[in-house]
């Protein structure tokens, strides 16, 4: 979750823009086109990634559950279970999968998103067989108590704090989407609302994790120093001899009603010394494009977005930064790994003279003359080459390579999807790019959000 | 998208259960692990008399190309703090015939990656690119090297984006702890100043001074260049003596004394009214070349380095739940040697958890760690090395701060058998002359809670 100004986003967009880009050109796949892809017999799928480069492996578990599937009531559930995961289990007691992490010299963690949970370990090569014992060991064996729990609960409370209840700028992005979402739960936090974290319980924590730590729901990711093969007997030692111990419920979330308003959130705090402003669309991710029969609209959606507001580059930099100099940073991106729809997001900072309203005016007149404008083949062939080259770096680390295979198998793509985007990028062409983006360009789609100083806050 | 002190790796939507990012001040300590058996590296000298180390490395068609020259914000003019900082911004703001938009659309196009960062000692370089671009994209480096233009526009433009920058930061609870920690530690050291500056530096800085600041330190005595990648020793010698050849041979440096950390307690407080209260403490730590930076090394492992395993973890977060990040590190500069911890917790425990970590580390003082918590930190920081060394990226960057810190050639194969030779004797040594009776110094932002200094 990104906690920072918007001023400050264009690297947290970024990250995000490479786990969903992996797909690579012919001379490009050195590592990806051994990965292997095949499920046990519990139902629990694996994925291999070999990089022999060093002896050491990524061996990650990730569920397909998260924050979006919350029960109402229970937000933050998902992430404290996810903390509540390192406490211990008869076989493993006080934290003894975390003492063996560290004593064979690994370093380990775990992440929550509203769409997935994954727990990663990176060790030397020997230690997989254990990771993959230990880790098999808390998917159906955690026990929780009182005495680790409610300190833990102190914990992700502090966790608030320190991402949201002290930044005026996360407060405001917490609102922009609770007011974008009018019924689907990507509305709500994934730390939760501090008012329904004081009250989660053990029992919400384990009913929880019956409901969806089986491994028919997990997925096995190892990326690092080995085959599949030896993955594949060590998953069967391990992993397999898992029981199935529920059938989680196929992942309907409620759908969005159609909307018929621009909505406006705005914050004013004393802690807020330089305005800025976000605005937020829904837009379908690559995953309900395919399902809404809409193939191609996600790939396109990424270009438009990197055209638009991708860097120094784009249009809307270069004409409200460079050119009018109404603005002093500007960005955007493609929000389209989901499992449900996705978000083209827009962020900006004024220039000293000008207002947020100056600034969203100027803002929405560039966005209609570039819907308008022509992308010449050299622009678009430049941005394809840079948008694809991303893939081409993320082969340097196993790690970016695990997660986007976890990330794009728990919200609905196949390993096929994820090899095969270079390709439906470079087919993407100018006049769908304009296509999607005068379509999706609706402000009644939108939700846009004024961070500003309270009026009696007076500036040195 | 030059500074690294902005950049955020959290992806959207998504929590982690342990912080990745410490705090401002949290600049990794280069411990090198040894280098795999597969890294091989390569020392020679250019043509052009210029020392590169380099790692080939064929799976992956990219060449990583990390350098620094020594030197960094520590070298910014008294009352222009922010220079070397504000430089960073400009390095593909326009270089040779290309203006800021062409020289940005070429990088596009080249699909090469560059980025620049000032460090306190040092101004840091990276450079990316696919195998098929390389030439295209180490003459724009070479551009951006030896011929930045600073057009008056670029210009204004950078400079509006960091006063934006440093104003949207002037309510942040870790920013007012970082100006707040400078004064109290540094006091008038050029290590006392905000490396981005301050608005009023900033707003004093002109084109001349990034002119000047460049001219001073980017020259080929103070440069340590790491590559890795799929290239060979030639090539790579004929392209750094073509991006780096024509630089001066000497930087001209000014003298940086060496800062005296307070040893006595004391406590600053800042008050914002913010639910959580930022806490940060710290005391003279060691330098990177004393013989006993690594058994304190090992002894802050135990104490708050780990990230789910040391004393203060245990105590502050898992027992207590005071707070989701405690930690504390060594950092030492060419100039200081610090140690550093922090913590941020709610403002009603504020005082609590600064009792208990004042607590804890005076009973490692005298007491130092069982033998039981010596094993398993000797164990830990041996066995991860190897996970230091499985990206292009991490290996450059460990190539050119080894070379930074000058602890020779051979350290990457000598580097486990110096943790495995320490012994209680030596923590209880590095014990008596790290933590002493375990006084720190407190800086805390937030509601006014906190009233003792220990």
């Amino acid at each position: 979750m990104n906690h920072r100004s918007p001023v400050f986003r264009l690297a947290a967009s970024f990250f995000v823009f490479v786990l969903v880009a992996l797909g690579l050109p012919g001379s490009a796949r050195a590592f990806v086109k051994d990965v292997a892809n095949f499920t046990l017999k519990n139902g629990m799928q694996v994925v291999v990634i070999p990089d022999h480069r060093a002896p050491v492996v990524t061996h990650m578990v990730w569920y397909k559950v998260g924050a979006a599937d919350e029960p109402v009531g229970q937000a933050g559930i998902a992430h404290f279970l996810e903390h509540l995961m390192f406490k211990g289990t008869p076989a493993n007691p006080n934290g003894a999968f975390s003492k063996y992490v560290a004593s064979v010299g690994g370093q380990e963690n775990a992440f929550t998103s509203s769409d997935y949970t994954a727990y990663f370990q990176r060790v030397a090569k020997e230690h997989l067989a254990d990771m993959m014992r230990l880790e098999a060991d808390r998917m159906e064996n955690l026990v929780l108590t009182k005495d680790v729990v409610d300190p833990e609960r102190d914990v992700i409370m502090e966790e608030r704090r320190s991402r949201t209840d002290n930044n005026p700028s996360a407060q405001l992005s917490e609102a922009l989407e609770a007011t974008l979402w009018f019924e689907h739960p990507y509305g709500r936090p994934v730390i939760g609302w501090m008012n329904e974290m004081e009250k989660l319980s053990l029992e919400d924590a384990i009913s929880y994790y019956d409901r969806y730590y089986t491994p028919n729901n997990a997925i096995l990711i190892v990326a690092g120093d080995v085959n599949a093969d030896e993955v594949k007997q060590l998953a069967e030692e391990t992993y397999g001899k898992l029981e199935r111990r529920a059938e989680p419920p196929p992942r309907l979330r409620p759908e969005e009603p159609v909307h018929r308003t621009h909505r406006m959130v705005r914050l004013e705090s004393p802690l807020v010394t330089q305005p800025s402003l976000t605005r937020s669309y829904v837009v379908p991710s690559y995953t309900t494009a395919d399902r809404k029969g809409l193939a191609g609209e996600a790939e396109a959606l990424d270009l438009f977005a990197e055209l638009l507001a991708g860097g120094s580059t784009s249009a809307l930099y270069q004409k409200l930064v460079v050119e009018e100099k109404v603005a002093v940073s500007i960005g955007g991106y493609y929000r389209g790994t989901a499992l449900d729809d996705g978000e083209l997001v827009f962020f900006a900072t004024p220039a000293p003279e000008t207002t947020l309203e100056q600034l969203e005016a100027a803002i929405d007149r560039e966005m209609a003359a570039f819907l308008k404008s022509e992308i010449t083949e050299e622009t678009l062939a430049r941005v394809k080459r840079s948008v694809i080259a991303t893939s081409v770096y993320a082969q340097d680390s196993q790690q970016t390579l695990a997660r986007v295979f976890g990330t794009a198998l728990t919200t609905g793509r196949s390993v096929e999807d994820v090899l095969g985007w270079t390709d439906r990028i470079r087919a993407v062409t100018a006049d769908q790019i304009l296509s999607v983006g005068l379509k999706y360009l609706d402000k009644n789609q939108s939700a846009t959000g004024y961070l500003l100083p309270a009026p009696e806050a007076s500036r040195s | 998208m030059n500074q690294s002190s902005q950049v955020s790796t959290m992806p959207v939507r998504t929590l982690s259960l342990h912080a990745l990012a410490l705090s401002l001040l949290a600049f990794v300590i280069a411990l090198m692990p040894r280098a795999a058996s597969a890294v091989e590296i390569q020392r020679f000298t250019t043509p052009g008399g210029i020392n590169v180390w380099l790692v080939e490395e064929n799976t992956v068609p990219l060449i990583t190309m990390n350098f620094a020259w020594r030197g960094g914000a520590a070298q910014d003019p008294g009352g222009k703090s922010g220079v070397a900082s504000f430089l960073t911004t400009m390095m593909d703001e326009g270089a040779g015939d290309m203006n800021s938009t062409a020289y940005q659309e070429r990088e596009e196009a080249l699909a090469m990656r560059m980025s620049f960062s000032a460090g306190r000692d040092s101004f840091f370089g990276e450079f990316r690119t696919l195998v098929e671009t390389r030439d295209e994209a180490f003459e724009m480096l070479r551009l951006a090297v030896n011929e930045p233009r600073f057009d008056d526009d670029a210009f204004a433009r950078m400079r509006e984006q960091i006063l934006t920058g440093l104003r949207d930061s002037e309510t942040d609870p870790q920013t007012i702890l970082g100006r707040t920690w400078g004064d109290a530690v540094f006091g008038n050291h050029p290590y006392g100043r905000p490396v981005a500056g301050t608005v009023d530096t900033v707003s004093a800085i002109s084109i001349d001074d990034l002119r000047t600041y460049r001219a001073r330190n980017f020259a080929r005595d103070n440069l340590f260049i790491g590559v890795v990648g799929a290239i060979d020793q030639k090539t790579l010698a004929g392209f750094v003596d073509k991006v780096f050849g024509g630089l001066p041979l000497s930087a001209q440096l000014a003298k940086i004394p060496d800062a005296i950390i307070p040893d006595k307690p004391f406590l600053r407080t800042a008050e914002l009214d913010v639910p959580q209260t930022v806490i940060q403490f710290g005391r003279p730590g060691l330098l990177r070349d004393d013989p006993d930076f690594i058994p304190a090394y090992v002894l802050n492992y135990i104490l708050g380095g780990g990230s789910f395993s040391s004393r203060l973890y245990e105590e502050v977060r898992e027992k207590r739940g005071l707070a989701y990040s405690v930690y504390s590190y060594l950092y030492p500069l060419d100039h200081a040697a610090l140690y550093v911890g922090g913590l941020a917790t709610r403002a009603e425990r504020a005082q609590e958890a600064i009792d208990i970590v004042r607590e804890e580390i005076a009973r490692m003082a005298k007491d130092g760690p069982t033998d039981e918590e010596l094993a398993s930190a000797k164990a830990y920081l041996k066995g991860s090395y190897a996970l230091r060394f499985d990206t292009g990226d991490k290996i450059a960057s460990q190539l050119v701060q080894l070379q930074l810190e000058d602890l020779g050639y051979d350290y990457f194969d000598k580097r486990n058998g110096m943790i495995e030779a320490v012994k209680m004797e030596d923590i209880r040594r590095a014990a008596k002359r790290l933590l002493d009776k375990g006084d720190v110094f407190v800086i805390a932002v937030g509601r006014p809670t906190i009233k003792t200094d220990g």
